[in-house]
């Protein structure tokens, strides 16, 4: 049967057309229940099984509802039925597995998608588990399940209409098997029409009663509805209303507004910032400062910005909030109000009136200039309301660069997209003492996030006792604008806090890292051989001659001690005409992961290798990444090869890639490697190999420097961890040998070669790596702090960049090179994946590197860029290769372009926070003296890293109370922080000593220590009212002997060893 | 924006259709009666008009002693889509089309039996939802065979697609529109099997090709049979008013 749907609808041009589809009707869809006798839902079964989807466990994937599903005293057994909204809002709860027979209707699925795409997926994904009985109904083209919209009827109504007509259709269908189709809803309207109609519906609370073993589950339920007064002060004015979609979008259009994504500034939860499009095609920062005007926009959540009139605009650097409760500073407004007008700022003694008045002398020189003065008067008038004296607001088409208003700032009028997720927590200490009383019954309480920049969530709780001490997992439902923190609630318990698994967790799942082991499906896609897997010349194409045979060629990998994933392996020899063979041969990981496979999928999702400092958490499968893939020794193994011929001088004279099988003489580590070159005595081909990769490594390394690259620091290291427990017993630098620059260069070389050949493949859709050249005022804060040094950083290109960085050396300090290669690491851009099409080939260029076209292709086993990469490169050299719109799909591309990216940042960041976490087990009981250097100048503090440690923490100079003033002033000209009496002054690169501590309990008063950070305390400099006293330090220094001695007894190592600063690339 | 789901988990399209079935046809000849032949055809919501007229008397410029020359020309209504367009006559998208149009139409048309003159085929595009071409060329066989010129055979056009590895049959607009979906047209001659048509957009692996192409000539062989129901409907029509 055959309905139009017809719709209107506003094309992206603005006009508005009417669409006419076809929306087919069917009788042959089934209705999911497994042993349902209706001829339609028979033939449905055997169909799917004709078509080879057998029963998976017991389950059948076209008809996964049980015949046995959960039975309660009220319905009976029964399914359930939940509406769109109870997806959106309960979905947490419906993702556990306890919940299963679940129907799903396309009705509902539809909407989901217009809502959210993030809920749809997560649906989508319980669905693909069988295990978990779900069913997608397709009502909307089922003969007898489909509604037309009645002439009065809105859309929505036309939605519930149709879940109820499924619901009873259902339930009649259902008739003999004796189950009840169960509507779960919670919009009381449909409730009633529900009952009304004999349709059994129910709301969540009375689904969620059934599971009575699962308490928690009404505790995960998202308070929507809440009109929770309580926690409103009587002087919370409440936030301002946003604009209406159509406002903001005209208001972009018409360049008023600006829009961006919202980052909060790491040290200063209370300071916002978006990266906005100027109308002048520029991108500019933007600050929103304070609650107030950030309206209730949370951390990435795409916001509309109206900017301030410029007299609010800040002009002094950030300020480090400390760890503070946000309640007890009196008023968020008053904060940021003290935020901005900061002693530092130069002119902070004039008022308000005047800057209005010195505006107005401006205004009639514009006047006088005469120009559009007379319109620009008149929408002060305008738009001037609300912020009367201070002046109009600026639109984004005036903001010059040059301007010396200071930054521009704005505030939040509209949210255009929400990006929340769910926040790890724990709950706020301060509030634990009050509510210890607190019986079974719940209870609002406030949950601060692990994440700094999130605000606080009031959740509704039953289990606060359970709770306090803990981290759990909470989502943010809803902010309305009367309450000052958003309302959410709780989703799962992850363990005690201070614990290492736990905190692990929690760093995982902050960092949006996939970390659950490999489902079943994915498991299904690895070699039926197993770990049995051995090379069979048959079927990897040896015989046929697609796979070279290069097994009798002496191939050696070199690589960190205890490495399992071997990547790459290496060889070289001489050629008749003088001339080298160098190959470089990458596990061949594409043959085992064809594209599509369930563990493609997972592995494009995890996209890259997360290693922590006790745990890696694998892209691929064990079995393949330490294993099949692997390139060990002695075994024959696949790989993708690229091989040079390279001459004299070590320039490429020509470049060919095969697929082939290879036979490694020899896995080595760097020490063996360097230790084979150094020993004379050793003369075997292996190790002249080395050699003369290490000698056409050099002259590699040469051009590349002599073309501009660059080489920046940055601080790592190493724990030795103690065996049974895994504490770190000891912090160690990372060292650096001349081999580990050798297989780099191979592999840089290789990654360039490569990208040319995809390139020249597939112009549109190559994945290739940029890293964009950083704007020059990325140096501004470093280039003013080098003036009293005298050092000059040529930022033109990046070949000035490294030659004035190799100048840029102090006799008085050694590590000042380093320091500043570190500190001009962070001025960088970051380097990131592209799809070729979506870029002009000049924006191709790799900054670091110095080449103008980059991409991955070493390390396929850790990288999913390289799987992709591999499999461009396939296609490019083989005309047989099967491929489909994976890889020439420039929007598909792109997609995977973005999660690459994401999930590559969110994974340095993770193995940075997991070693922070080990830093602060570390120094967990001690109290240590170490000598750093200010890397970093806020309003109230300085940064300092401690090469030693490679740690960095902020030394604070405002005690906490607001009321006695700093100690240390912030100095606009020297861009340092003066103390009044202008003896003494912190500025960058300066060398301190300070004390470091970490506070052993975890469950505290303290915010701070249930985030667990380092704290600093200044030794030296000694400027009295900041550094630590000396009694307490000589106290302290007379403790730390005592537990010295403790420790010693425990036959822990408490000195620390080897301090190599490390030197890296940023590829 | 998310991208649409072209095909569900479930196997239905975004019409409510599996991947391996046609659009609803409908279809009639000898629908105008100043033209020698005419037909009216509907495929979903693609509906076109086409008018034969000939064989008669060549314009000097395209007469040919042995054959007859076919000329084909292809209109779109302004209000075909449901943003509203003119297009102009010189459009090449439309000339396109029409060419296609007549090359496929060259090969099965016995224009020897024709000399010295000139078959016109005027085709009307009047609503638009995808498988332009595939429509005109079915809606012209019905047409010509109305006209009763004589043809080798009937030729029947379906288009066929590939979604998430799935071959998918007869297009609508917004699959069509998404860039990543291969479009693959086929004109069979259904009873020798003969292709007399192969046009594809964007990009499709060779491996794949086979299947798609099998799955877009069994909708031609549905095509011919519908094709064939209203050849004899508008006979018995003719018989019915003769007797």
């Amino acid at each position: 049967m055959l309905r139009n749907k017809s719709f209107v609808k506003r094309t992206r041009k603005g006009n508005i057309v009417r669409t006419v589809k076809e929306h087919y009707l069917r009788d042959d869809i089934a209705c999911g229940y497994e042993s349902c006798k209706h001829p339609v839902c028979l033939s449905a079964r055997s169909e799917a099984e004709e078509q080879g989807k057998t029963l998976v466990g017991d389950v059948h994937p076209a008809a996964p509802l049980s015949a046995s599903p959960r039975n309660s005293t009220q319905w009976g057994p029964h399914y359930l039925v939940p509406d769109t909204n109870a997806f959106v809002n309960q979905i947490d709860i419906l993702e556990r597995p306890i919940i299963n027979n679940v129907v799903v209707l396309s009705t509902v699925l539809d909407e989901l998608r217009g809502l959210s795409m993030v809920v749809y997926n997560r649906v989508r994904a319980i669905v693909r588990d069988h295990e978990r009985r779900w069913f997608v109904f397709s009502n909307e083209h089922h003969r007898e399940t489909f509604v037309d919209r009645a002439a009065d009827e809105s859309p929505n109504d036309r939605n519930d209409r149709a879940i109820r007509i499924a619901v009873k259709w259902l339930g009649k269908h259902l008739e003999g098997s004796n189950i009840r189709p169960v509507m779960v809803t919670n919009d009381e309207d449909n409730l009633r029409k529900a009952i009304a109609d004999g349709v059994t519906a129910c709301r969540m609370e009375e689904c969620l009663g059934v599971y009575t073993e699962c308490p928690e589950l009404l505790d995960m339920m998202g308070s929507v509805n809440i009109t929770d007064r309580s926690g409103t002060d009587p002087n919370w004015e409440g936030y301002a209303e946003y604009l209406s979609p159509v406002q903001i979008q005209a208001g972009i259009k018409a360049s008023i507004l600006v829009q961006g994504t919202l980052q909060i500034a790491p040290y200063n939860y209370l300071e916002g910032s978006i990266f906005a499009a100027f109308p002048d095609g520029k991108e500019r920062r933007v600050l929103v400062i304070g609650r107030k005007d950030m309206n209730r926009a949370i951390q990435g959540d795409r916001i509309a910005v109206q900017i301030l009139p410029r007299s609010q605009w800040r002009k002094a650097p950030s300020a480090a909030l400390v760890d503070e409760d946000e309640d007890a500073v009196p008023d968020a407004k008053a904060e940021a109000e003290a935020t901005q007008a900061a002693p530092s700022v130069p002119d902070t003694d004039k008022t308000n009136e005047g800057r209005a008045r010195k505006r107005a002398r401006v205004a009639g020189e514009k006047l006088a200039n005469g120009g559009s003065a007379a319109t620009e008067t008149a929408e002060v008038k305008e738009d001037g309301e609300g912020h009367e004296e201070l002046g109009e607001f600026v639109k984004p088409a005036d903001i010059e660069d040059d301007s010396q208003d200071g930054e521009p700032t704005g505030r939040v009028v509209g949210v255009i997209r929400r990006n929340w997720r769910s926040y790890c927590a724990f709950l706020d200490p301060n509030f634990a003492h009050k509510g210890a009383k607190a019986s079974s019954a719940p209870v609002s309480v406030s949950v601060l996030a692990m994440d700094r920049r999130i605000p606080k969530i009031k959740i509704r709780t039953r289990q606060v006792d359970v709770l306090s001490g803990q981290r759990f997992v909470v989502a943010i439902d809803s902010w309305p604008k009367e309450s000052r923190y958003p309302h959410g609630h709780f989703v799962r318990a992850l363990g005690d806090a201070g614990d290492k698994a736990t905190e692990t967790e929690v760093l995982l799942l902050e960092h949006d890292v996939p970390f659950q082991p490999f489902t079943k499906n994915v498991r299904a896609d690895l070699p039926p051989e197993g770990d049995k897997w051995l090379l069979d010349v048959d079927r990897d194409q040896v015989t046929s001659g697609k796979r070279r045979d290069l097994r009798h060629i002496d191939i050696c990998s070199i690589d960190p001690p205890g490495c399992t994933d071997i990547d790459d392996a290496l060889h070289a020899f001489r050629l008749p005409n003088g001339n080298f063979q160098v190959g470089v041969h990458i596990a061949d990981v594409t043959n085992f992961v064809k594209p599509n496979t369930a563990m493609d999928k997972e592995a494009a999702h995890r996209s890259t290798t997360v290693y922590l400092v006790d745990r890696r958490i694998d892209m691929l499968p064990e079995l393949l990444g330490t294993n099949l893939c692997s390139l060990m020794s002695n075994v024959d193994r696949l790989a993708f090869s690229c091989i040079w011929e390279l001459d004299q001088d070590a320039t490429i004279v020509n470049v060919t890639f095969h697929k082939s099988v290879i036979h490694s003489k020899a896995s080595l580590t760097y020490e063996e490697a360097q230790n084979r070159i150094d020993d004379p005595s050793l003369n075997d081909s292996i190790t002249n190999n080395i050699r003369d990769l290490n000698m056409l490594a050099k002259k590699l390394r040469k051009r590349r420097i002599d073309a501009g690259a660059l080489t920046l620091s940055s601080p790592e290291v190493r724990f030795r961890l103690e065996n049974d427990s895994q504490d770190p017993v000891d912090v160690e630098m990372k060292a650096l040998k001349e081999t580990n620059a050798l297989v780099e260069e191979f592999m840089l070389l290789a990654n360039t070669s490569v990208a040319a050949k995809i390139y020249e493949y597939f112009p549109d859709s190559a994945m290739l790596r940029r890293h964009p050249e950083p704007p020059a005022q990325n140096f501004d804060n470093l280039q003013h702090a080098l003036k009293p040094l005298d050092i000059q950083l040529e930022t033109g290109s990046s070949l000035a960049l490294a030659q004035s960085l190799d100048r840029a050396v102090l006799a008085s300090d050694p590590y000042f090179n380093n320091l500043l290669r570190i500190l001009t690491t962070r001025c960088m851009m970051q380097a990131q994946y592209f799809c070729s099409g979506s870029c002009t080939p000049e924006e191709f260029r790799h900054y670091g590197l110095a080449t103008g076209i980059y991409t991955h292709f070493t390390s396929p086993i850790r990288r999913y860029a390289d799987v992709m990469v591999h499999r461009l490169l396939h296609a490019s050299i083989d005309r047989d290769a099967v491929y489909g719109s994976e890889l020439t799909d420039k929007i598909k591309m792109n997609e995977q372009c973005d999660v690459l990216n994401h999930r590559h940042r969110m994974a340095q960041q993770a193995s940075r926070s997991s070693v922070e976490l080990y830093t602060n087990l570390f120094f967990k009981g001690k109290t240590v003296e170490e000598t750093g250097y200010v890397t970093q100048i806020l309003q109230n503090g300085f940064g300092v890293l401690i090469p030693s440690y490679g740690i960095e923490g902020v030394v604070y100079t405002a005690a906490k109370d607001a009321a006695t003033p700093s100690v240390l002033e912030y100095d606009q000209d020297s861009h340092a922080l003066v103390s009044p009496d202008k003896k003494s002054e912190i500025r960058l690169f300066r060398r301190v000593r300070v004390i470091l501590q970490v506070d052993d309990k975890p469950v505290s008063a303290n915010v701070s220590s249930m985030r667990r950070k380092l704290s600093l305390r200044l030794i030296e400099p000694m400027i009295v009212g900041l550094s630590i006293e000396v009694e307490e330090l000589n106290a302290l220094r007379a403790a730390k002997k005592t537990k010295a001695a403790n420790a010693d007894d425990d036959g822990k190592i408490v000195e620390l060893v080897a301090k190599h600063p490390e030197q890296i690339q940023t590829i | 924006m998310s991208r649409q789901e072209l095909l569900s988990p479930e196997g239905l399209r975004v019409d409510g259709r599996r991947a391996n079935e046609l659009r609803r046809i409908s279809c009639r000849a000898s629908v105008l009666n100043s033209a020698d032949g005419s037909s009216y055809y509907e495929q979903g919501n693609t509906k076109v008009l086409v008018a034969v007229y000939g064989p008669r008397e060549p314009r000097t410029k395209s007469l040919t002693h042995d054959h007859a020359t076919i000329n084909v020309e292809f209109n779109v209504a302004p209000f075909s889509t449901s943003e509203r367009r003119k297009r102009s006559k010189g459009d090449k998208r439309l000339l396109e089309v029409a060419s296609f149009v007549k090359q496929t139409f060259e090969g099965a048309v016995q224009t020897a039996v024709y000399p010295r003159s000139q078959i016109d085929i005027y085709i009307h595009l009047l609503q638009h939802d995808g498988g332009t071409l595939e429509t005109c060329i079915n809606a012209a066989t019905l047409a010509l065979v109305d006209a009763g010129i004589s043809m080798v055979d009937y030729v029947c056009a379906c288009t066929a697609g590939f979604i998430d590895e799935t071959p998918v049959l007869d297009l609508n607009f917004v699959e069509e529109s998404s860039i990543e979906t291969p479009d693959l047209t086929v004109a069979v001659l259904p009873r020798s099997g003969n292709i007399a048509l192969l046009q594809m957009e964007s990009r499709l692996h060779s491996s794949k090709l086979e299947d798609v192409l099998e799955l877009a000539t069994e909708g031609c062989k549905h095509i011919h049979k519908k094709l064939d129901d209203a050849v004899l409907a508008a006979a018995s029509e003719l018989a019915k008013k003769l007797s």
